[in-house]
């Protein structure tokens, strides 16, 4: 093989790899693990393709709103560290480039969901995307600190739409889902903030610990956690999952309080950054657990199994 | 960024600059993922239609 057709093949995975952190894979893995959670838990049957298909479409349509986000952030991507490396900013990839990328993708999952699947699935599919890049990235994300807060409804989408996927509809198991997320979305991304605080002010981005200080958003983490301690065990009451569900969520839940308050208790500084890491690494494993949970002891769950339903 | 090469250059023929190559590479991408999204829909119309 030639110098140049070797450069080429390089050149042509470097790029491939750009256009695959546009769709920030990270975060994708989260929001296609609720999305499967929510299609394996909904009461009916999905024949496993057009289950795959859905998958794949609340995979893409969140990859096409990274993408649009990247594109629309470029500017403050490029001040923050944790945010430099993107192949915008670099200059890798072209901003309309990514742009169209982005809409083509959102566009497309959302036809292909309706299609293949069933119309209130894509309506919601549709709607997750439109809050994230209007609602959340437009409008929120650089005027409020309550940006995550009303913002994380976006991300809180998948597991209703995969329930959709199977249901046709929207009922208040689904409901009670995207509450989870939700409600773990805040204390998440302020736990992120808090040790980050220095990267959002030179960004100009007002989350809660620039905005509020650190003391307040301490307080808000203990306050979103204590709402997560009754809401994570909810779906074992309500026959989505079973006992063993329900009580692994609660214990869950009292270990996220637990890092809560480590956090409230540290000392500002160092020691407050560490426990706020600690408490954004558990926070992660927190949601994938729950979810794996929700999986595996979906069922009547407590008050159906003891036949008081 | 792909650069065009010199057009003095006597070694250039058609179609043999960055530019062309870039462009090359993304129809490719392009023809790849509409027969992966021809394949998808032949697939699912199978299913639904199947009942």
């Amino acid at each position: 093989m030639s110098d140049t057709t070797l450069d080429r093949a390089t050149e042509t995975q470097e790029q491939l790899r750009d256009f695959v952190a546009l769709l920030k894979p990270r975060v994708m893995s989260l929001v296609v693990f609720s999305g499967l959670a929510g299609l394996l838990v909904a009461p009916g049957s999905l024949h496993p393709f057009l289950a795959a298909v859905a998958v794949l479409c609340i995979a893409v349509a969140a990859g096409g709103a990274g993408a649009i986000n990247m594109w629309y952030d470029r500017d403050i991507d490029a001040v923050m560290s944790r945010t430099r490396a993107r192949p915008i900013v670099q200059g890798r990839v072209a901003p309309e480039e990514a742009l169209a990328f982005g809409v083509v993708l959102s566009l497309f999952s959302v036809m292909v969901m309706g299609l293949a699947l069933n119309w209130v699935a894509a309506g919601l599919l549709a709607l997750a995307n439109l809050f994230y890049v209007f609602v959340y990235t437009v409008w929120l994300k650089r005027r409020t600190p309550q940006n995550i807060v009303i913002g994380g409804a976006a991300g809180a989408f998948p597991p209703m739409i995969g329930w959709a996927a199977v249901t046709g509809s929207v009922s208040i198991e689904s409901l009670l889902l995207f509450a989870l997320i939700f409600f773990w979305t805040p204390p998440h991304f302020w736990a992120l903030a808090l040790y980050r605080s220095g990267d959002y002010a030179r960004a100009g981005v007002p989350m809660l610990p620039v905005v509020a200080g650190e003391g307040a958003t301490k307080r808000q983490i203990l306050l979103y956690s204590l709402v997560l301690l009754p809401l994570a065990p909810a779906p074992a009451l309500l026959g989505t999952a079973g006992i063993v569900y329900g009580a692994t969520a609660l214990v869950l839940g009292l270990l996220f309080l637990a890092g809560a308050l480590a956090v409230l208790r540290a000392p500002s500084g160092a020691d407050t950054d560490r426990a706020a890491k600690r408490l954004f690494a558990f926070s992660i494993l927190y949601l994938f657990l729950l979810f794996a949970l929700l999986i595996v002891d979906r069922g009547e769950g407590l008050i159906g199994g003891l036949g008081l339903a | 960024m792909p650069e065009l090469k010199d057009p003095n250059d006597r070694r250039r023929r058609p179609g043999s600059s960055d530019v062309h190559h870039a462009k090359r590479r993304k129809n490719l991408a392009l023809l790849f993922a509409l027969l992966a999204f021809i394949v998808l829909v032949f697939f699912v119309t199978m299913i639904r239609m199947g009942g």
